[in-house]
């Protein structure tokens, strides 16, 4: 079979610093995106574990799935758990979810825990779609966006490109650099357009580099003029697949004349981890009352 | 919180939005609205919220466009019905 160059790595982690088993609340979110799925475990509030993998064709599954890898050699296990929030595009399929809440709410909450109380703009550039979010100090969202009618400046724009040029996705944003002069955008980031744009340049003799730089740079434009309408404050944070992609990064932060926080975890968590942040809250709330 | 609903594709923005703090909920533009685009309930977006607010409904949230055009005419156009019938002034449309 040929090399299939879309496919991001998918990853896993626990914390070196926290034990479960001195947890007194343990709480955890799942995300099912329409690409790909992450589960964050919390223990008292502090970062536990956390897994992200791809979204296969079940929701139900892919939520099981990346929670047992969340747990994986952690001898944790699901009914330790106090409270789960189910968010994302298939958040209504998360089968041992307590509750849902949307992924603006966790997008916020989980960017304000990722990235500090200072963030006030996210821009969440997901597998099929794009969230453009305000928020306050304790990441409360103020105003919000969602584009998830159409998929142009998507991460899976970025999978389809990676193909077409038989280039590894992580080495994408790299080589888009690699060119002596920026070149025009292409006209289009309709990810179908796009891509026959794209073919049409490569078959002129256009360099694969030189037509990722085109694409990027469409793709950057795009977003920036999303954020435009909830206008930009700092500090700024990009989240979501797209985060890894310095090509598009670099280029949205030129667009904006604004920097983008630097990520410290998986920048595709911020969603998940939002919602392990409020099934805490609830529980907290939850005992509070007792 | 201004929630946008809406889209932006290659032909344009469209996206009403709707300011949470101060919409109460009243349902005047649900009532006022010909196509049923609106409705009022839980704020999906701020789940410690306990007042129900008005939001687009699911099923018109990508196409609002259309939704929204027997409202908007070529020409001769009059003021939104949502808009008007909306005490706060919490609703407003991007095209």
């Amino acid at each position: 079979m040929e090399k299939e160059y879309w496919r991001w790595p998918e990853s896993r982690w626990t914390s070196p610093d926290v034990d479960w088993k001195d947890g007194d609340i343990i709480s955890a979110g799942v995300d099912v995106g329409s690409v790909s799925s992450q589960a964050v475990v919390l223990v008292d509030g502090n970062l536990y574990a956390y897994s992200n993998f791809r979204t296969g064709s079940g929701s139900p599954e892919s939520a099981q799935k990346v929670m047992d890898k969340a747990l994986e050699e952690t001898g944790l296990t699901l009914n330790k758990i106090d409270y789960i929030v189910g968010t994302g595009y298939g958040r209504v399929n998360v089968p041992f979810a307590q509750r849902t809440i949307t992924e603006i709410a966790c997008h916020a909450r989980g960017a304000n825990f990722m990235y500090g109380p200072t963030v006030r703009t996210i821009l969440d550039m997901g597998g099929q779609d794009c969230k453009a979010i305000r928020c306050d100090a304790e990441g409360k969202v103020t105003n919000f966006l969602m584009n998830d009618k159409c998929a142009a400046g998507t991460g899976r724009g970025m999978e389809v490109f990676a193909d077409l040029l038989s280039v590894p996705i992580e080495d994408l944003g790299r080589l888009s650099f690699e060119v002596d002069k920026e070149p025009e955008p292409v006209s289009s980031t309709c990810v179908i357009f796009a891509k026959s744009e794209a073919v049409g340049l490569l078959r002129k003799g256009w360099p694969k580099e030189k037509v990722l730089a085109a694409y990027s740079s469409a793709m950057a434009h795009r977003v920036a003029k999303l954020l435009e309408r909830i206008k930009v404050e700092k500090d700024f944070a990009i989240t979501g697949g797209i985060a890894k992609n310095e090509g598009v990064v670099k280029r949205i932060e030129a667009e904006l004349k604004i920097k983008a926080l630097e990520p410290k975890h998986d920048t595709q968590i911020a969603g998940a981890l939002g919602g392990a942040l409020f099934a805490n809250a609830l529980v907290e709330k939850e005992k509070g009352r007792r | 919180m201004l929630a946008h609903y809406g889209y932006k594709d290659g032909s344009g923005e469209y996206f009403i939005v709707i300011d949470t703090d101060k919409c109460d909920g009243c349902e005047e533009c649900v009532a006022a609205c010909p196509c049923g685009v609106l409705e009022v309930g839980e704020d999906e977006n701020d789940p410690f919220r306990e007042e129900p607010v008005a939001r687009v409904t699911e099923e018109h949230r990508k196409k609002v466009k259309y939704s929204c055009g027997p409202c908007k005419p070529a020409s001769g156009r009059i003021p939104l019905p949502c808009m008007e019938a909306c005490g706060p002034g919490a609703i407003s449309h991007s095209w």
